[in-house]
């Protein structure tokens, strides 16, 4: 169904290709995964699969492309829109139209697809997708996860034989990602869609892939079975470590198979204690830095936070977890002073950050936005941190850069920060918001497109932080991470705070906070690979 | 009386609710503005504002884009506002024997090459009454603008448009859709920008919002352009060079036409003689155009609008103000002007007034707005299939999740 015979791609000023002599191929109805580092060409091999790479990015590309018998050097995207449908990682920037239904149409217009035939495909979509209540509702009114599911109706109405997915579930809290991916799946299955994905996270979709293409970071690219390709893959989901481990073969890849293997394991580790769940232990405690009263936030007749009250001790790192919507951004805004709150009290070393002038605020409680790259405007590196340095008064000049030395070393200083990598430009704001020395960090979703080992290094920067005896708030819809990182987890459910605890009293019970791992070993209470690779060195 | 939230609940209840066609609100809005455009009597403008204020609240839906209509109030606002601030401090109103001074600004002698311009001096009455009246008349045809944005979707109404123009207007919607993005990342990138602290005022923070909102801007327009083109957009038919010429030139000749012919209708000092027939002209050649080009043209469209009796009634009934202005019978012209000197009370010209509300029969005429039936917010989770179209209990609205603080 897709095929690449000896594809190379440049893109225009590029010294090395980006893929490298690729040779695949994806079969009818398959649902294949395409893994590997940030940065090193998955999403040129998408956009080769559907005709955007080199149509609509330049560069020049060598070799054949055939998706559904129909080559990408003849065919522009725009032709190739009945057999391939391409859905990106934000939905809301690729929508045309204002309404469920006219999107589900858009292409169908442009196929010139008769009105009654129209009509119907547009209800079976509806669904298909488990949409048809929302299809008069206005875009932009929806959900992540509904907006996705939109965005693959949107090209699914052309009936596509093959789908193209850029990250469709990065963005999402884990339910609404069981939901696309239970979407995706049933095209898969009932269907025959052949689809083509690309995901960080791929403890979320790992045991639904009938194959996985790993591209590695010199351009290559090769095609295998999912069990045999992840064994030794450059990123793996933790249950695939937990394989390597253990020295299963063919490593496992979904939390039921490892359970019906891991029984040996937990026998082995069962009697001993669970290891502390870093090597370096905390010394949380003293009293709050930051203290919050009855925090209330609302928007016209939103209540966004309902009445929170928190603290925070030097040295501990919290997760803020939550659905979509819940309240959690607002709460970081609020906490830092800048964002809006009707009433409630925060005060940080006794004084309320909003009362303070901006900079005096800032060196109390420093926040890392959702979108870093919006606090980032000049032209290199080298000038930002400068402006950083300046902006901290009282810094030694080169405290910032030497923050993003121990953060991310080996960021050149010309570098244009657009042209960074997601991991690397959060390490440059990041150092640009601490050089100020602030004893309170917010970072809003500080993983959204980082992959296994940038979020390593981002654990290591946090560990870091706590150890200086700040205090560290993350929230975030990511149980790895907050498995590996976090102290204590805080749970908001409709502007709430429907659960505050140590992680593990937390997150083991909760089905859908549970990182892979608890969910593997429950009723043992280990949460990270680490832990287990410490417990099993002690068996020896 | 039952206890339905619309007014007209005994009418609306027999009757299938549909959004009616973009293009009817469109010449409903036109013809009431065109009205407007002839007359300065505050009696008729504010009769003009009411009936747009009725049957905005009574036919327009719950999408984001009908919540519009109170900016274009405040807007209109904002115009009498400047339009008095400047005629005040620019004024040079003439004191006479009959005329009412106010106030009196000091005066500012200017250079005598700057002769025709006055800064300050004495504020009359008459004076800024009149610029009341004149910012008022701009003011509502702006909110005749901001009615029919409320009431009909203007996407909507350019998917109207013939298969031409589909480019043309497929243009006009994305940057429709980029203003709201625009604003809402402004909001983003100074809210972040606060973080940072340093300057948040004069050049340098412009620059340091500037940068981060264009790139912005610049890098979704391109994934709205790629989503576009791999969703099909751009895949036209083959026309010949010489026909795609033709085309141009009999819609360029139209278009005069078309603007020439506006011109003689709406100014009151040129003839009508002069403009009926120029629009009638430039609105033949423009079809022809349209018609040649439409013919390249391969593609459907989805659930058209249908276009019926009540699209007629909403048509005519905007049209009648506008026919009944600029015929000028039935009522003395000075009746639609405003009287400042000597100060009177204005008169209301029965007529006009007529007219003008004849466009409020929009309000029952239309068919009643589509309300989607909301589910209540209950986070992103759950989808049963099941249609909750008419469910009457859920007809309060509710407001979209707010995500991060505005």
């Amino acid at each position: 169904m897709i095929s690449f015979e000896q594809v190379t791609v440049t893109y225009a000023g590029a010294e090395a290709p980006v893929l490298r002599n690729v040779n695949l191929q994806v079969a009818e109805g398959e649902l294949a995964l395409v893994v590997g580092r940030t940065g090193v060409g998955k999403s040129t091999l998408l956009g080769a699969a559907c005709g955007l790479v080199p149509h609509f990015t330049g560069g020049t590309l060598a070799g054949r492309v055939l998706v559904g018998g129909r080559e990408t050097r003849t065919h522009k995207p725009r032709e190739l829109a009945d057999v391939v449908g391409v859905v990106g990682q934000d939905p809301l920037s690729g929508f045309v139209t204002d309404t469920v239904e006219e999107e589900l149409a858009y292409v169908m217009e442009q196929l010139a697809i008769a009105p009654d035939v129209m009509r119907k495909r547009v209800e079976e979509t509806l669904d298909l997708l488990g949409i048809a209540e929302l299809r008069d509702r206005p875009l932009v009114d929806l959900s992540g996860g509904q907006q996705q599911r939109v965005a693959i109706g949107s090209v699914l109405t052309a009936h596509p034989r093959i789908l193209v997915l850029d990250e469709p579930t990065s963005a999402l809290d884990p339910t609404a990602a069981e939901e696309v991916l239970a979407a995706i799946t049933r095209l898969v299955h009932d269907l025959g869609v052949t689809v083509l994905l690309a995901e960080h996270r791929l403890e979320r979709v790992v045991q639904y892939a009938d194959r996985v293409i790993e591209v590695r970071a010199d351009g290559g690219a090769e095609i295998g079975e999912p069990a045999t390709m992840l064994a030794s893959a450059k990123v793996a989901p933790p249950v695939v470590e937990l394989g390597r481990l253990a020295g299963w073969k063919p490593v496992a890849l979904s939390v039921r198979d490892a359970r019906r293997l891991v029984g040996p394991l937990r026998q082995d580790i069962a009697g001993r204690p669970v290891p502390a769940p870093r090597r370096a232990a905390r010394v949380a405690g003293g009293d709050p830095v930051l203290r919050a009263r009855n925090v209330v936030v609302r928007y016209g007749a939103v209540v966004a936070v309902r009445g929170v009250s928190l603290d925070l001790r030097p040295g501990e790192v919290t997760a803020l977890m939550g659905r979509n919507g819940s309240g959690k951004s607002s709460l970081l805004w609020a906490l830092q002073g800048s964002g809006p709150r009707q009433s409630g009290v925060v005060e940080v070393d006794g004084a309320d950050p909003r009362a303070l002038s901006a900079v005096k605020a800032h060196r109390l409680v420093a926040l890392v936005p959702q979108t870093p790259a919006d606090l980032l405007y000049l032209d290199t590196v080298a000038q930002e941190l400068e402006q950083a340095d300046r902006e901290a008064a009282g810094a030694p000049s080169g405290a910032a850069r030497a923050l993003l030395d121990r953060l991310a070393p080996g960021i050149p200083d010309e570098v244009h920060p657009r042209d960074l990598s997601e991991g690397q430009r959060l390490s440059l704001v990041l150092a640009a918001q601490l050089a100020r020395a602030p004893d309170v960090v917010l970072l809003d979703e500080p993983t959204r497109g980082l992959d296994y080992s940038a979020k390593r290094s981002l654990v290591a920067v946090v560990d870091l932080l706590a150890a200086e005896g700040r205090a560290v708030v993350a929230a975030t819809h990511d149980v790895e991470f907050v498995a590996a990182a976090a102290d204590r987890v805080v749970v908001m459910a409709a502007g709430e705070l429907v659960a505050d605890g140590p992680t593990a009293d937390v997150v083991v019970a909760s089905p859908a906070f549970a990182p892979q791992v608890a969910k593997i070993l429950a009723p043992l209470e280990y949460l990270t690979i680490d832990q287990v690779r410490r417990a099993v060195e002690g068996l020896e | 009386m039952t206890t339905h939230p619309h007014r007209w609940s005994v009418l609306d209840h027999r009757r299938v609710p549909r959004p009616a066609h973009p293009i009817a609100w469109w010449i409903w809005a036109i013809g009431l503005a065109t009205a407007v455009s002839r007359t300065t009597n505050p009696l008729l403008l504010v009769l003009v504002l009411a009936v747009l204020g009725v049957v905005v609240a009574n036919r327009r839906s719950e999408a984001p884009w009908a919540r519009g209509f109170k900016y274009y109030l405040a807007l209109a606002f904002v115009v009498v506002f400047l339009r008095v601030l400047l005629r005040s401090v620019f004024g040079g109103d003439v004191v006479g024997t009959t005329t009412h001074v106010v106030f009196t600004l000091p005066h500012i002698p200017l250079p005598s090459w700057l002769a025709g311009i006055q800064l300050g001096g004495p504020v009359t009455l008459e004076g800024t009454l009149s610029a009341v009246y004149d910012g008022l008349r701009l003011g509502t045809m702006l909110c005749c603008l901001g009615a029919a944005n409320a009431l009909a979707n203007p996407k909507r109404a350019l998917r109207v448009l013939p298969g031409a123009l589909y480019e043309l207007g497929m243009a006009v919607v994305v940057a429709l859709s980029v203003a709201p993005q625009l604003v809402e990342s402004v909001q983003r990138v100074r809210r972040a920008r606060k973080l940072r602290g340093g300057p948040t005022g004069g050049r340098h923070a412009l620059r340091t919002i500037a940068i981060p909102v264009l790139e912005d801007a610049l890098e979704r327009s391109l994934r709205l352009a790629a989503a576009m083109d791999s969703r099909g957009y751009g895949r036209t038919g083959a026309a010949t060079r010489r026909a795609r010429q033709a085309t141009g030139v009999l819609m360029l000749a139209g278009m005069a036409g078309l603007c020439a012919g506006a011109y003689g209708l709406l100014d009151s000092s040129a003839s009508v003689a002069f403009g009926l027939p120029a629009l009638l002209a430039g609105a033949v050649l423009c079809c022809l155009g349209l018609a040649l080009g439409s013919r390249r043209v391969r593609r459907s469209r989805y659930r058209p609008d249908p276009w019926r009796l009540p699209e007629w009634v909403v048509t005519l009934s905007g049209v009648v103000p506008a026919a009944v202005v600029l015929a000028g019978a039935g009522f003395s012209a000075v009746s639609l002007g405003s009287s400042t000197e000597p100060l009177t009370w204005p008169a209301l010209p029965a007529v006009p007034a007529l007219a003008i509300l004849v466009a409020a029969t929009a309000a029952v005429a239309a068919p009643p707005p589509l309300r989607p039936a909301r589910r209540r917010p209950t986070g992103p989770t759950g989808s049963t299939g099941s249609s909750e179209r008419g469910a009457a209990s859920e007809l309060v609205p509710v407001p979209p999740p707010i995500e991060v603080p505005a």
